[in-house]
C-alpha cells in the first residue's frame, strides 16, 4: 500500500501556500467551555418557566391567595362591613354591586367568608404540609440513612401506623379534642407525615450508595456533613414536590371534615362547613356553594398543576 | 525493592443476600504493595475487584483479615484515627458522573477533603488551593465555579482526580478509573496518573477490567476471579507466561487492534452455559481442578510468580 | 458490489435549550450485501444516532432529520410512513442494542419474544414459529433451548441475553442488521462469545452489518470496512486493512496510537490526543479536528477539507493531504 492519492482534494477556493502554515495546538484552548454555566437549580428554574401550563397554575395561586389577604378588607373599605356584619333583612341575597358574591341566610356577605374561608383552608394545607415535612424528612432521613435493623424497626412502626384508617384517627381525635384549627391541623398530620417519611428514605437509599457520598465518606466525612449537604440536598426536588402535591390533599381533607361539622365551629367559616351551611336551599340560593366550591377546586387544582409542573423541572436528569 | 506500604492479609468481604444466602466477594485476598508501586487488580465484572477496593479502605467493615497501611492495621482504628488515617489513603471513581455531586460546584468537590481535615486556612487559601490542584491535573483554574454536568467525562474524571490529591495522600486506589471514558481519553488519564506517580511519589492500587491498560500500567498485576486471586505476577511476565487457565482465557479474549494479530489468533474459551463462568467453570475437569478454588493455594513458581494450585494431599 | 444501504447527505440535529446540536453534519456511506461495516468514533460523535436515524428510532422531537436520504434496496426510508417502518423494522432490518437488560422485555419470555416477530412479519402459525424459534436459539448458541425457550430475560446472563437479542433480530432473517455497541456492557470473555456468534450467523444468512463501535479491537476481529467519524462527520474511511496499516487522517492515527497494546513493550508512553471533542452545539466552521490536531494549518480552522480519494475503498478529509500542504511547510 502506498500513500499516493488517486485523486486528490477538490477544493472550493484557490488556496495559498501561506494557508498552510502551521500553527500550533494550544491545549488549554481545547480545553475551554463555551457554554454558559448554570446551577441545577437555575436550569430546574428555566425549564418551570417554559412550562405555561405549571406558569398559570401558579398565577392562579398567587391570586388565590392575595385574595384571602386582601379580599375581606376590600369589602371593609368599600361597603364598611366585616366578616361577622350580619344582616337579617337581607338575607339569600343574590350577588350584587354591594355584596359580590350575595348573602348568606343570615344576611352575611358570601364574598368576605369565602376568602376568610379560604385563608383558613391554605393555613390549614400550608401548616399541615410543613409538619408533614418536618417530621418526614427527620424520620424518613434517619430510617434511609442508617438502614439495617433502624430501618426495619421504624418502618414496621411507621407501617402501622399507616393501616389504621386515618379518617377514624382524625374523627375519633376531633371528638375527643375540643374542634379547632390546631385540632385540625393536628389530626391531618398525625398520619400524613409517612407518605413523606418514604419518599425520603427512599430517596436517601437511592443515594446512600452513588458514588459522590462514598466519595465524601473516603475522604473522611462524618454522618451530619453526609446528611446534610450530600444526601438532602440532592433529594430535595421529590420533597419539594411531595410537599406541593400534599397542600391540596389538607385543604380537601380540611373542607371535608368542616363540610361533615367535624371542623372549625361557627361562627368561624371555612370553605367546607359553608358548602355545608348553603346545602339546604342550594337549589334556591346556588351562589352561596358555588362561590366556596369553585375556590376550592381551583386552588386543588392549581396545586396538583403547578406541582407536575415541578416535577418535571426538578427531574435531575440533566441532560446536556 | 522498597518497603511495602500496603499490607493486605487474609482480606475477606460477605454479603448477607438475603435467604441465608452469603456472597463471598471477597474470598481470603493477600498481598503487599510496595510504596511507589502500582499493582494492578484485573477481573471481570462481580469478581469482586471494586468490593476489595472499598474493604481495603474500610468503606466496607471486612468480615475477617487485616489491611495494614505503613504497619498499622487500620481496621483497629478508633474513627478519630480513622478519619486522620483517611488523608494518607484515596480513591478514585469509576463514573465520573456519579462521584461528583451534581449540586456542588467544582471548588466545593474539590475544597471538602479540606474542610474535613481542617486544612483550608481562610477562604483565599482555600482557593488558591483548589486552583492550584486544578492546574496540576490540566484543567482551567477558571472553571472552578462550575458545576460537574458541564464538564466532558475526562474532565470530570480528572476533577475526581484533583478531589483525592487535595489531601496529599500516599496511596490512592484508582476503582476502573477509565473504563466509562472515550478511548481518546483514556490514555490522557493514565498519562496524568503515571505523571502524577512520579512527581508525588504515589503508590497505587489500579484496579480495572481492561487487561491492556493494567498492563502498561502497572508494576505487577494480580488476576481475580470469583472473590480470590488466582494469579499475580510482574506484568510482563504475566502477559508473556500466563499459567492460571482463567488468566490465559482472560488474555486470549482481548481484541487486538490490528487485523494480522486477530485474524491469527486463537480464543480459549470458557463455556458460557447461562449461568455466567461461574458454575461452568466449577466443573471443568479438564483445567485439572484449576477451578476448585476452595480446596487451591496460591504457590510461588517462579520467582514473584504466584498461581493458584490444588492443594496437596 | 451491489449496495444493500446508501446514505446520502444525512444531516441530523437535536433541539436542546440554547439551540440546535448538530449530531450529524453530512453522513455519506454505502454497505455492501454481506459486508461488515463499523463505524467508529467517540462518545458525542453521532455514530448511535446514524443507527437510529436508519431505523427511524430516534424521538422526534427533539430530533430533527435536517436532509439526506437513506436508501434501503433502493427505497428512501425517510419517506416511509411510520405503518411502512414498522413493517421494515424487524423484517428487513435487524437490531441489537448495547445493554441486553433493558431491550428484552422482562414481563415476556424470551421464546414468545421471538414467536411474536415472526408471527408479526412472517405471518406463521403459533406451532410453525415456535419451532422456527427455538431453532433459532440453538443457531445463536444457547444450550437447552427447549427449555430456554419458556424462560424469562433474568433467567438469563448478560452474554444469554445478548445472544437471544441475535436470535430476535436475526429471525425474519433481515437483509441488514444493525448492532449498536453490542458487547461494550459484556466481560470481554463474553464479549468474544458474541462477536463469534455474529460472525458465523453473518456467514449462515449471508446477513450485512452495520457495527456501532468504539472498540478498535472489535472492529480488527470483525469488520470488512472501517467508517471513521468524528464530530458527526465521516473523516475517513478504508478497508480494515487500510484503517490499520496506512491510516491516513490525524484522528485515526492518534486513536490507534493511544491505544495500549497487550503486545507492546513496557516504558513505551502512550501518546494521547490532547484535548476533548467540540461542542457540536456550536460546531467549528473548518475541520471539526483542527483544534486537537498537531498538524493544524490556517487552512484548517477556515474551511472543512473535502475527500483525498487513495484507493477505490480508501479515503480521508484532512487538509494536511492537500498537495499544497508539503509545499507551505517547507516556505
Amino acid at each position: 500500500m502506498d500513500n499516493n492519492p488517486i485523486q486528490v482534494m477538490q477544493t472550493p477556493v484557490d488556496l495559498k501556500p501561506e494557508d498552510f502554515r502551521k500553527i500550533g495546538t494550544d491545549e488549554k484552548q481545547a480545553e475551554v467551555i463555551q457554554r454558559e454555566s448554570i446551577s441545577a437549580w437555575r436550569d430546574a428554574w428555566y425549564r418551570l418557566r417554559s412550562n405555561k401550563l405549571a406558569m398559570t397554575a401558579l398565577g392562579v395561586l398567587l391570586l388565590i391567595v392575595i385574595a384571602s389577604l386582601v379580599g375581606p378588607l376590600i369589602s371593609q373599605w368599600v361597603h364598611g362591613y366585616n366578616y361577622y356584619s350580619n344582616d337579617l333583612m337581607n338575607t339569600n341575597q343574590k350577588p350584587s354591586a354591594l355584596h359580590w358574591f350575595g348573602t348568606d341566610d343570615l344576611g352575611r356577605d358570601v364574598w368576605v367568608r369565602t376568602w376568610m374561608g379560604a385563608r383558613i383552608s391554605l393555613i390549614v394545607g400550608l401548616a399541615a404540609a410543613c409538619i408533614d415535612l418536618l417530621i418526614g424528612v427527620i424520620y424518613g432521613g434517619i430510617m434511609g440513612y442508617f438502614g439495617g435493623r433502624v430501618d426495619e424497626i421504624m418502618n414496621k412502626f411507621s407501617e402501622i401506623i399507616y393501616s389504621i384508617p386515618y379518617l377514624l384517627v382524625t374523627i375519633l381525635l376531633l371528638v375527643v379534642m375540643e374542634p379547632s384549627l390546631g385540632t385540625i391541623i393536628l389530626a391531618l398530620t398525625i398520619t400524613g407525615w409517612i407518605n413523606m417519611s418514604w419518599i425520603v428514605r427512599g430517596e436517601i437509599m437511592q443515594l446512600k450508595s452513588r458514588e459522590f457520598v462514598l466519595a465524601s465518606r473516603s475522604m473522611g466525612a462524618g454522618s451530619g456533613r453526609l446528611l446534610f449537604r450530600h444526601l438532602l440536598p440532592n433529594a430535595v426536588g421529590p420533597i419539594i414536590v411531595t410537599v406541593t402535591l400534599s397542600v391540596p390533599n389538607a385543604i380537601f381533607a380540611e373542607a371535608f371534615l368542616s363540610f361533615l361539622g367535624l371542623g372549625v365551629q361557627a361562627p368561624i367559616a371555612s370553605l367546607g362547613s359553608m358548602i355545608n351551611d348553603a346545602l339546604t336551599g342550594w337549589l334556591y340560593y346556588p351562589w352561596r356553594m358555588l362561590f366556596p366550591a369553585a375556590v376550592i377546586s381551583l386552588t386543588m387544582l392549581a396545586f396538583n398543576i403547578f406541582g407536575d409542573g415541578l416535577r418535571d423541572a426538578l427531574d435531575p436528569k440533566l441532560k446536556k | 525493592m522498597s518497603k511495602n506500604l500496603i499490607e493486605v492479609e487474609g482480606l475477606k468481604k460477605y454479603f448477607n443476600v438475603g435467604g441465608g444466602n452469603v456472597l463471598k466477594a471477597v474470598n481470603d485476598i493477600s498481598f503487599s504493595i510496595a510504596e511507589g508501586e502500582t499493582l494492578g487488580l484485573v477481573g471481570e465484572s462481580g469478581c469482586g475487584k471494586s468490593t476489595a477496593g472499598r474493604t481495603i479502605l474500610r468503606l466496607y467493615e471486612p468480615t475477617a483479615g487485616s489491611v495494614r497501611f505503613n504497619g498499622v492495621d487500620i481496621n483497629q482504628l478508633s474513627p478519630r484515627k480513622m478519619k486522620a488515617m483517611r488523608r494518607d489513603m484515596q480513591m478514585i471513581f469509576q463514573d465520573p458522573y456519579a462521584s461528583l455531586n451534581p449540586r456542588f460546584t467544582v471548588t466545593d468537590i474539590i475544597g471538602e477533603a479540606l474542610d474535613i481535615h481542617g486544612m483550608a486556612g481562610s477562604r483565599a487559601e482555600r482557593k488558591k488551593r483548589v486552583e492550584e490542584l486544578l492546574d496540576m491535573v490540566g484543567l482551567n483554574p477558571d472553571h472552578a465555579t462550575r458545576y460537574p454536568h458541564e464538564f466532558s467525562g475526562g474532565q470530570r474524571q480528572r476533577i475526581g482526580i484533583a478531589r483525592a490529591l487535595a489531601v496529599n495522600p500516599k496511596f490512592i486506589i484508582c476503582d476502573e478509573p477509565i473504563s466509562a471514558l472515550d478511548v481518546s481519553i483514556q490514555a490522557q488519564v493514565v498519562n496524568l496518573l503515571k505523571e502524577l506517580q512520579d512527581r508525588l511519589g504515589l503508590t497505587y492500587l489500579f484496579i480495572a477490567h481492561d487487561l491492556s491498560m493494567v498492563k502498561h500500567i502497572s508494576d505487577r498485576v494480580a488476576v481475580m476471579y470469583l472473590g480470590r486471586i488466582v494469579e499475580l505476577a510482574e506484568s510482563e511476565e504475566l502477559y508473556a507466561n500466563p499459567l492460571h487457565p482463567y488468566t490465559k482465557t482472560l488474555l486470549s479474549a482481548i481484541p487486538i487492534p490490528d487485523p494480522e494479530v486477530e485474524a491469527n489468533k486463537k480464543r480459549i474459551l470458557l463455556e458460557d452455559n447461562g449461568n455466567g463462568p461461574i458454575t461452568s467453570a466449577k466443573d471443568d475437569s479438564a483445567a485439572g481442578g484449576a477451578f476448585d478454588l476452595e480446596n487451591s493455594e496460591l504457590v510461588e513458581v517462579s520467582k514473584g510468580h504466584w498461581v493458584s494450585m490444588p492443594k496437596k494431599g | 458490489m451491489e449496495p444493500i444501504l446508501q446514505i446520502k447527505d444525512l444531516h441530523v440535529s437535536f433541539q436542546v435549550k440554547g439551540g440546535e446540536v448538530k449530531a450529524v453534519r453530512g453522513m455519506n456511506f454505502e454497505v455492501g450485501k454481506g459486508e461488515t461495516v463499523a463505524i467508529v468514533g467517540e462518545s458525542g460523535s453521532g455514530k448511535s444516532v446514524t443507527a437510529q436515524t436508519i431505523m427511524r428510532l430516534i424521538p422526534s422531537p427533539p430530533s430533527i432529520i435536517k436532509q439526506g436520504e437513506i436508501l434501503f434496496q433502493g427505497q428512501n426510508l425517510l419517506q416511509k410512513s411510520d405503518k411502512q417502518m414498522e413493517a421494515i423494522r424487524g423484517k428487513d432490518i435487524g437490531m441489537i442494542f448495547q445493554d441486553p437488560m433493558t431491550s428484552l422485555n422482562p414481563t415476556i419470555k424470551v421464546g414468545k419474544q421471538i414467536t411474536e416477530v415472526l408471527i408479526k412479519h412472517q405471518k406463521m402459525s403459533a406451532a410453525e414459529a415456535k419451532k422456527e424459534a427455538i431453532e433459532m436459539l440453538k443457531l445463536v448458541g444457547i444450550k437447552n433451548a427447549e427449555a430456554r425457550f419458556n424462560q424469562y430475560p433474568h433467567e438469563f446472563s448478560g452474554g444469554m441475553r445478548q445472544r437471544a437479542m441475535i436470535a430476535i433480530a436475526l429471525a425474519c432473517r433481515p437483509s441488514l442488521l444493525i448492532a449498536d455497541e453490542p458487547t461494550t456492557a459484556l466481560d470481554v470473555t463474553i464479549q468474544a462469545q458474541i462477536m463469534d456468534v455474529m460472525k458465523e450467523m453473518q456467514e449462515r444468512l449471508g446477513t450485512s452489518i452495520i457495527l456501532i463501535t468504539h472498540d478498535l479491537g472489535v472492529v480488527a476481529g470483525m469488520c470488512d470496512r472501517v467508517i471513521v467519524m468524528y464530530a458527526g462527520e465521516v473523516v475517513e474511511t478504508g478497508t480494515k486493512w487500510e484503517i490499520f496499516k496506512n491510516p491516513q487522517h490525524p484522528y485515526t492515527k492518534g486513536l490507534l496510537r493511544s491505544m495500549p497494546r497487550l503486545d507492546q513493550k513496557k516504558g513505551e508512553p502512550l501518546i494521547p490526543i490532547i484535548g476533548t471533542p467540540p461542542d457540536l452545539i456550536k460546531p467549528p466552521i473548518g475541520c471539526p479536528f483542527a483544534a486537537r490536531c498537531e498538524h493544524a494549518m490556517k487552512i484548517c480552522e477556515r474551511i472543512d477539507p473535502g475527500a483525498t480519494v487513495f484507493s477505490d475503498t480508501h479515503m480521508a478529509r484532512c487538509w494536511d493531504l492537500h498537495p499544497m500542504a508539503k509545499e507551505g511547510q517547507s516556505s
